[in-house]
């Protein structure tokens, strides 16, 4: 995969996207690009800026400088357009705790302007194998249950570019494992491109084809997590995390550039 | 703008308040406190005062029931968009195809549906409990109800936009801002009973001629049209403002990376 260049649609790219809080640099010149139904891994240390650069790319924050497209479109000119063909879900946002469950999904399905939202909620309620869930409140739920009812939100409008930050945070390791099978499978069969952060490396050896080690902003390194392992002296993708966090480098004495 | 986005939003503000009775409560409960005290008040001073200042001293509850308009609006704006970042929804919102026209609306239009709760109950209850009656400004009604909704709405977006700005500790904006200029825009009393000096300064909010207006048309059947013409000036100026205003801070609020942030806090 990392010899023959990706021949699908770029639908989501960035050209040295660099952020700056209080003069340091969240992001320095960050640049990659998302193809269709592709999975696009964003890994790296508390801070390393994976946050920073999914709020850039969502509009929420303005980069300091750089180029955002999706679609192939200039981002902050066409934020609308994007966004009915994105969605968004994370571990830190939540649904309005006091409404149920269906009603806070009927809530976005109109905003999103799905047809027949009630046939599509109950449709992704079984697919996260959650129907039981529907007449709850939302804020009762616990973690993983919520963590399931925001994905269902994020698959509304079925989108083509889906960000998730930390999906799988807090969630138990059984509950992990569907939540990551649900979205390779929804990934897999409507072809979305997803860009996913986790601090969990089964996630990410599971779901992404691909993946970006980010360090204080930068590219440390990329490719595919199998590349990674064989490109550095570990032998997981778990002890390349941890050596890339302590060195920010991923090979003891750097004997190639690796994200070239 | 898009009348389907702007209805999912306003739907979303039902379901909270048919989920949360208590939200109701609020609505009804200050209000009708409200009125009572100042009931009281007039039924008070009727019975020490000829009778033609006695008729005329009802103007209390109408300023009050116009006052609630003005407030409940302003309500409607600034609470509506507390109770996303309450419910940690704001990001849900904005991450979402929604204009921040149609997210506007949508407060906007919780604000008149509040105003409708608010102004039934206490016209009812100032109607029976205090024979008056509210439709006594006949026709005059719409363009006051118009008027004040229209600066509450203004009135919504500063305060908003000062929480964007200030973040959740300004929280208690919401509910002040109406009350810093209450004492200004002659909504008890006459401007020429205002100290001198202030008397300008009251001319410089919409909602000042509306007040005025409404005691001259409890008095005389009838009010100076001018007095309506600089309502609605004032209001489209404040409305740009406003508007202004909100986009402005909310841009800035991006720029400086505080959106998530406030939302997520
Ligand atoms: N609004 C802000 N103001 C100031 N600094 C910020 C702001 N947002 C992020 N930062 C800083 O930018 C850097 C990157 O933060 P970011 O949230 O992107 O990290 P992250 O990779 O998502 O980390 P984590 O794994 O902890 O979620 C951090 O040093 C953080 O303190
Ligand atoms: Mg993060």
């Amino acid at each position: 995969m990392s010899d023959a260049p990706d021949t699908r649609e770029v639908i989501l790219e960035a050209r040295e996207l660099t952020r700056e809080f209080d003069g340091v640099k969240a992001l320095d010149r960050f640049s990659f690009t998302l193809h269709r139904g592709e999975v696009l891994g964003l890994l790296g240390a508390n801070g390393a800026g994976k946050t920073t650069a999914m709020n850039c790319l969502l509009g929420l924050t303005l980069p300091t400088s750089g180029d955002l497209f999706a679609f192939g479109l200039p981002l902050q000119a066409n934020r609308i357009k994007i966004l009915r063909r994105s969605n968004f879900s994370s571990a830190y946002t939540a649904l309005p705790g006091n409404l149920l469950v269906w009603q806070n999904l009927l809530v976005f399905a109109r905003i999103y302007g799905v047809p027949n939202p009630k046939k599509k909620i109950a449709e992704l309620l079984e697919l996260l194998e959650i129907p039981h869930l529907n007449k709850r409140v939302t804020g009762q739920l616990s973690a993983g249950e919520s963590t399931r009812v925001n994905l269902c939100k994020a698959f509304l409008n079925d989108p083509e570019l889906l960000m998730l930050d930390e999906p799988t945070a807090s969630l138990d390791p059984d509950i992990a494992d569907k939540v990551r099978k649900v979205v390779r499978k929804v990934q897999r069969e409507r072809n979305i491109g997803i860009l996913y952060t986790s601090h969990n490396m089964r996630d990410i050896e599971e779901v992404c084809d691909r993946v970006i080690f980010l360090h204080k902003g930068k590219i440390v390194c990329e490719g595919t997590p199998a590349d990674i392992v064989a490109q550095s002296s570990s032998d997981n993708l778990e002890d390349v995390f941890i050596k890339i966090a302590r060195d920010g480098e991923i090979l003891d004495e750097p004997k190639k550039d690796p994200a070239s | 703008m898009s009348i389907r986005i702007i209805s999912a939003l306003v739907l979303r503000y039902l379901f909270l308040y048919t989920r949360t009775p208590m939200r109701l409560v609020e609505l009804v409960f200050w209000p009708l406190v409200d009125l009572v005290v100042w009931g009281n008040v007039t039924v008070f001073i009727q019975k020490n005062s000829d009778a033609e200042f006695g008729g005329f001293i009802l103007f209390f509850l109408g300023a009050m029931i116009l006052w609630d308009v003005l407030f409940r609006a302003q309500q409607g704006v600034a609470i509506s968009f507390l109770e996303d970042v309450w419910t940690r929804n704001l990001l849900n919102v904005f991450v979402a195809p929604v204009r921040t026209v149609e997210y506007l609306s949508a407060t906007f239009f919780v604000g008149f549906l509040r105003i409708l709760v608010t102004c039934v109950v206490m016209g009812l209850v100032s109607w029976i409990g205090y024979s008056f009656n509210i439709f006594q400004l006949h026709w005059w009604l719409v363009p006051f109800f118009l008027n004040l909704m229209v600066f509450g709405w203004s009135l919504g977006m500063i305060s908003t936009a000062l929480i964007l700005r200030w973040g959740q500790a300004a929280e208690s904006l919401a509910w002040a801002v109406p009350f810093f200029i209450q004492p200004v825009v002659a909504v008890f009393y006459r401007v020429e009973d205002m100290p001198a000096w202030s008397q300008p300064f009251a001319w410089l909010f919409p909602a000042t001629p509306i007040f005025e207006g409404m005691r001259e048309v409890m008095k005389t059947g009838t009010m100076n049209w001018n007095h309506l013409w600089l309502a609605a000036g004032l209001n489209v100026i404040y409305l740009t403002i406003a508007g202004w205003l909100f986009v402005w801070v909310l841009n800035m609020t991006r720029k400086r990376g505080l959106l998530t942030k406030f939302a997520t806090q």
